[in-house]
């Protein structure tokens, strides 16, 4: 019983997912490899020559995890629910072809150097730390793929707005859009540092790079890469959750207003990832911590509008009291579960990334080990164990088939809850007092030191159960796709509807032109005087090292 | 029921107003707190300092010669060359009391500095020049790391500052 109207859209799709989900598989195994690691137990030489070192191994964990399994969950999550939310097909099909084309293509590129050990840089590729330049070519198609991706989307929008002059924007297509052209604005960083310096440098054609100058570009992109990764996530939790909770959705209007101010805001603020850099004057790093506050606010109002959301679900299923309604909320269900498990460690997340943010703060937790713990509660939970439980109801839905097995389900979603709690909390532990630092093979470093251990074994425990969870997750999507029975009945994609009439949200939460104006202007106020200085004062004398 | 009820407007739940009024609070509290730590406190993130050529420092300039310049009694300036994979000194020695101020360069990839038990942590970029400066009031073994990821032989990269009493 699959749906047909849109066939074409969810083979797209269903590439896109596919892709991710063998990147999230592969780069998987390498998280408990690296846990062990900083246990003593060093598993690295017996795959040699294969993986040729730990931090050959720590690069394909990130570069899987975290760029490839997001990027291409994320473009085929969209590809799905764009056209169901607006009632429409895509407007070019054959865009999306070529999108899925360079996206795939460029992976296949980058991944060539990655397993060659030619390209042990790390996800964060800094110069003058010189990789093969496939691995620079392949990971700007991706990016220019999943460009693409978004301009079908702009011209979908386009022609939906024609044939329905006057109507508001359905939330679940607005957010996307949004999470889109935030997308368009923030990889400009990264584009210029890949064809303005690293490409060139790479290939020959130049022969240095200024250092700094490319940190400063890619930061332009590396804090709103974690928006967008959050934000398809804060798509389902505000446009999908409150249905699957039987409740409604509290606020249209603050709903879209946050989206609104995440585009205004997660760009201009990639300082604060640079806050102990040499080049950059203290002044605009205290303007970055200023407008990283600024973006904590539409996190804190989600935080209330989605749990808001969540209460009249556990209400309408006859929770009473003040804290009754969450023993009724839909703990039973896989996809919810897993969802809300997400959204509370997302909470302490939240908390210790505003430590980071938190300008001379930093100075105690900058490249320690507090960092992983916190990127692991982000884009490891909040935003990887959300588009498990998407996949919950995703998967049956696209391939006609009944998870295979619920109780799996429910167990992997608690089991990665508890597993990244201990794991997160030994890693923060360990960068706040020992000051440890982060990608590093601890587990072979002379400083380590003996007070160390407890923290080391605590993130070895939390990392084999996460292991495990994952193992039960791809199982699961497995025996979904090979071997489960058909669906009994047809599953409905979660939409919610709002508690507040849509139409009753003013005009301009519906309205382009002002916010990417506001957008526009904020980022040449945050960046431009600076960048215009970093660049007039390049200096490319760094030669490229190969150091792996 | 006024008219205007049923025109588009923004409505904001009652505790929704006193949760978004909160979160503003908060958000204007950190930004006095991290204000006030820096400017009047003077806990100060690095700025730029000077830019060198990465090619030549390990061989002209004060990067030629690293280690401890002492300005005055108890006052010291130690300039620091991070190369894979080790620091140029990797022990600076000095008496509990002394002030030290960090010059920090590489002549390689990027590198970073994070001092045990103080606030000075930087990141090592080629062609720039990291500066921050600590007290060391206790007696004791003060650990340096390169925090930032180097090459295959970046966990052995360390050094430390003996405090002498």
């Amino acid at each position: 019983m699959k749906e047909t109207a849109y066939k074409f859209e969810d083979k797209i799709a269903a590439w896109h997912i596919g892709i991710a989900l063998v990147a999230l598989f592969l780069g998987t195994w390498f998280g408990p490899l690296q846990a062990l690691e900083h246990a003593g137990i060093n598993l690295y030489r017996f795959l040699a020559p294969g993986i040729q070192s730990y931090y050959q191994g720590l690069t394909l964990h990130a570069v899987l995890n975290a760029l490839v399994w997001t990027t291409f969950f994320i473009t085929g999550f969209f590809t799905y629910i764009f056209p169901r939310s607006l009632k429409r097909n895509l407007r070019y099909p054959r865009l999306s072809t070529v999108a899925l084309v360079l996206m795939a293509v460029g992976l296949v590129m980058a991944a060539i150097p990655l397993l060659l050990n030619l390209a042990t840089v790390l996800y964060t590729f800094y110069p003058p730390m010189k990789a093969h330049p496939l691995f620079y070519i392949g990971l700007t198609l991706v990016v220019v793929g999943s460009w693409v991706v978004g301009y079908n989307l702009y011209f979908t929008y386009g022609a939906w707005r024609k044939e329905n002059p006057g109507v508001r924007t359905p939330f679940l297509a607005f957010a996307a859009l949004i999470t889109m052209v935030m997308w368009q604005i923030a990889t400009l960083g990264v584009a210029a540092e890949m064809l303005g310096l690293l490409i060139p440098w790479s290939l020959g054609l130049v022969q240095g790079t200024d250092p700094q100058l490319a940190r400063t570009f890619f930061w332009f992109t590396g804090h709103p890469l974690v928006y967008f990764w959050l934000l398809p996530a804060y798509v389902s939790w505000y446009g999908m959750m409150p249905k699957q909770a039987g409740g409604k959705l509290f606020s249209d209007s603050l709903a879209r207003l946050a989206f609104w101010l995440f585009l205004l805001l997660s760009v201009p603020l990639g300082f604060h990832h640079q806050y102990v850099d040499p080049g950059v004057p203290a002044g605009w790093k205290f303007i970055h911590a200023v407008l990283t506050y600024g973006v904590a606010f539409p996190s804190l109002m989600t935080a209330f509008t989605v749990v808001a959301s969540l209460e009249t679900g556990g209400r309408a299923r006859g929770g009473k009291g003040l804290f009754g309604w969450i023993f009724k909320l839909p703990w039973g269900d896989p996809s919810y579960a897993a969802q809300n498990l997400a959204m509370i460690l997302f909470a302490l997340g939240g908390i210790s990334g505003l430590t980071n943010a938190s300008y001379n703060v930093n100075l105690v937790v900058h490249n320690t080990t507090w960092v992983s713990g916190h990127l692991h509660l982000t884009v490891g939970t909040a935003v990887t164990l959300t588009f498990m439980g998407i996949t919950y109801w995703l998967l049956p839905k696209m391939t006609g088939k009944e998870l295979w097995s619920r109780k799996l389900a429910l167990a992997q979603a608690w089991l990665w809850f508890f597993g990244m709690a201990i794991m997160s909390n030994g890693l923060h532990l360990l960068g706040l007092r020992f000051a440890a630092p982060r990608r590093t093979m601890l587990g072979a470093a002379p400083y380590a030191a003996a007070e160390w251990t407890p923290f080391l074994s605590e993130a070895a425990i939390g990392g084999a159960l996460l292991f495990l969870s994952a193992m039960f997750y791809f199982i699961n999507v497995l025996a979904t796709v090979f071997a489960s029975r058909p669906l009994s009945k047809p599953v409905e994609m979660p939409v919610a509807e709002s508690l507040t009439d849509p139409k009753l949200t003013p005009a301009w939460l519906d309205r382009w032109v002002p916010w990417l104006a506001g957008t526009t202007v904020l980022i040449l106020l945050a960046y431009g005087p600076i960048l215009v200085q970093l660049i007039s004062q390049a200096q490319l004398t760094s030669p490229g090292f190969k150091v792996w | 029921m006024s008219p205007q009820v049923n025109a588009p407007h923004l409505e904001v739940d009652v505790y929704e107003k006193r949760w978004l009024l909160l979160s503003v609070v908060l958000l204007v509290l950190f930004t006095l707190a991290i204000g006030l730590s820096s400017f009047a406190y003077g806990i100060q993130v690095p700025s730029p300092e000077q830019r060198v050529n990465p090619n030549t420092v390990a061989q002209e300039g004060p990067w030629a010669q690293p280690g401890l310049r002492e300005l005055a009694p108890g006052k010291y300036e130690a300039y620091v060359l991070a190369q894979i994979w080790t620091f140029l000194p990797n022990t600076i020695t000095v008496k509990a009391g002394s002030t030290v101020t960090f010059y920090i360069t590489s002549k390689d990839v990027q590198h970073g500095f994070q001092l045990e038990g103080t606030n000075v942590n930087l990141m090592v970029l080629p062609g720039q020049v990291s500066k921050l400066t600590a007290t060391f009031k206790q007696p004791g073994e003060y650990r340096f790391v390169c925090h930032e990821y180097c090459g295959v032989g970046h966990h052995t990269m360390f050094g430390k500052v003996v405090v002498e009493p």
